[in-house]
């Protein structure tokens, strides 16, 4: 009763302050009630934002489909709780209609070519969409990539197609600088790092090929430590990812690195891949405040020496430890012109920084012909409620998927809480 | 399992007195294990022992550090792989060894761990760690 008033009243603040209709063609009485607390995030004048989903768990990617429904990967190993599938029934905004299914953990999600693909953390999976894009047979997916290496660092599997019948596969390296002993103080990196053999970078893959394996597959790109949030630029046609830089810097050797530039260094890069392009890891670390590649100190390096004359360069360096979780290329034309074809990052936020946490934001870049054209700037903040977090735990919400709906809106996840927020602008 | 749950908690009572302050006293175990802890261990375990969800396990109230000491002594000399669940929970993080510290080094930071962010456990001595260093 008492929630139902609270509710009833907050939907009347809503409808006074501001309410805005949903691009649906031809449907007016379809309203969104907007929140008037833009559901406690900070954005750019002119952009609102709801919690349309909330406590779905672990949300990590989420595709949507023409329709408007939503897929989310949940993170959890539960039966039947592998995918969310979202749909609002009444047309209110808010997704009433919750199910889920599937029984694998994992982060990665996508709609293509009228299949949703879906990844655990060793398999990527594809369901078959009927015409409404719905998912026609929950528990009998088609396995298209099996038998990827899953060594629980840096496990997970994210995906990214193309428009030529490609998928792409981060295979994420089960170590953080390909030392003898990982992360341990001391330790050499090993020469010839055999992570690179099988992980560490991005696999192609045909996106309608049953049970392929590494022997199928081509590994498009190498020396990539993770990568979590990845897209396909539709505009200059490349695969853009986003890497977890490598972390223990000043924690194993202080002799070269300061607390401060332990929390500093190096940059969470942006690449632009060509196929067999390599980014360096692990021999070398790009430092975003010398806009230099730097030798590791695993293979020798001492915080000064250069290295890694044949790895690419990024094109953005973003502050280091901030964990991008999410990519995606804003195709739509809700958005002001500035923002078309330019990338939103996901930053989960920082856990090895010390005296105090980064990130936790949705970050844009504005891109002109396939390349970034500005500098980049926070697009969406307050993910964390808190001001000043000093460690992961106390955030109550983490940016991590990414995705674009069919008018344009952007949708945002949080895998504390399971939070979807629908983030739109209207003049 | 569960004698050593008793264990725990009388072990935890007997030194409640001298566990509950939050700044240990100067020149104490704990006070050294503090300086060890910001030094090895904050990073990953975080600045209230809390750790990062999924990631690195929390060092409140886990089976790990308030059970048995030698079993915690090697998870500090040997470090824990990944794969290894903590009370049910997965974290992806490896824990490298820590067998460079010295046997007091540990000793002290385990202390520390011990009777901070809510544990209320009995200290760990440097003849404890000697001892489990001698048995690998």
């Amino acid at each position: 009763m008492k929630t139902k008033v609270i509710f009833l009243g907050l939907s009347l603040l809503g409808l006074m302050s501001e309410s805005f209709a949903i691009g649906k063609s031809g449907d007016s009485s379809r309203h969104v009630v907007a929140d008037p607390g833009n559901a406690g995030l900070k954005l750019p004048a002119g952009f609102h934002a709801q919690a349309i989903a909330e406590n779905l768990g672990g949300a990590r990617h989420i595709a949507v489909t023409r329709k408007g429904d939503i897929y989310v990967k949940i993170q959890s190993g539960k039966p039947g709780k592998a995918i969310a599938v979202l749909h609002d029934s009444d047309g209110d905004g808010k997704m009433d209609d919750i199910k889920t299914f599937g029984t694998y953990r994992g982060t990665g999600i996508a709609i293509k070519d009228g299949y949703l693909y879906a990844s655990s953390d060793e398999e990527v999976f594809r369901y078959k969409l009927n015409d409404q894009y719905q998912v026609q047979n929950q528990d009998q997916p088609e396995k298209i990539i099996t038998g990827l290496i899953n060594r629980h660092q840096h496990e997970s599997k994210s995906i990214a197609l193309d428009n030529s019948g490609n998928i792409y596969v981060n295979i994420g390296a089960y170590s953080n600088s390909c030392q003898e002993k990982d992360r341990a103080k001391g330790a050499k990196g090993i020469q010839g790092c055999p992570i690179r053999d099988s992980a560490a970078g991005i696999w192609q893959f045909r996106a309608d090929k049953a049970n392929q394996t590494y022997g199928d597959g081509t590994r498009y790109a190498s020396g990539l430590r993770n990568v979590v949030g990845l897209d396909w630029n539709t505009e200059s046609n490349h695969l853009f990812v986003m890497q977890h830089g490598r972390d223990g810097l000043y924690d194993m050797f202080p002799e070269y690195y300061s607390l401060q530039q332990g929390n500093e260094l190096p940059a969470e890069c942006m690449y632009k891949l060509n196929k067999g392009d390599d980014a360096g890891w692990p021999y070398i670390y790009y430092d975003g405040l010398q806009n230099k590649k730097m030798l590791a100190p695993e293979y020798g390096g001492d915080g000064k020496k250069k290295g890694g004359e044949n790895a690419i360069d990024p094109v953005v360096a973003f502050p280091a430890h901030m964990a991008p979780n999410g990519l995606l290329f804003y195709t739509g034309n809700q958005f002001p012109e500035k923002y078309k074809n330019g990338a939103f990052v996901a930053f989960h936020g920082s856990w090895n920084r010390q005296k105090g946490q980064k990130g936790y934001f949705v970050a844009f870049v504005p891109f002109k012909n396939g390349m970034p054209s500005g500098k980049w700037e926070i697009f969406a903040d307050g993910f964390a409620g808190v001001p000043d977090i000093q460690s992961p735990g106390q955030a109550q919400h983490r940016p991590c998927g990414l995705a674009q709906g069919p008018d344009g809106s952007l949708y945002v996840t949080d895998d504390v809480k399971g939070t979807v927020y629908k983030i739109s602008y209207s003049k | 399992m569960k004698k050593w749950m008793i264990a725990a908690v009388l072990s935890g009572l007997w030194c409640i007195s001298d566990a509950q302050t939050k700044k240990p006293a100067a020149g104490s175990s704990a006070a050294r294990g503090k300086k060890v802890y910001e030094q090895y261990c904050l990073t990953c375990h975080q600045v209230d022992g809390s750790g990062v969800p999924r990631m690195n396990p929390p060092l409140i109230k886990t089976s790990y550090v308030l059970g048995e000491k030698s079993t915690l002594i090697q998870v500090v000399l040997k470090g824990l792989e990944a794969s290894v669940p903590i009370d049910d929970e997965y974290y992806s993080n490896n824990m490298p060894p820590h067998d460079f510290l010295k046997d007091q080094e540990i000793a002290d930071v385990l202390t520390y761990i011990r009777s901070n962010f809510g544990n209320k456990a009995s200290a760990v001595t440097a003849a404890e760690v000697k001892a489990e260093r001698a048995k690998k």
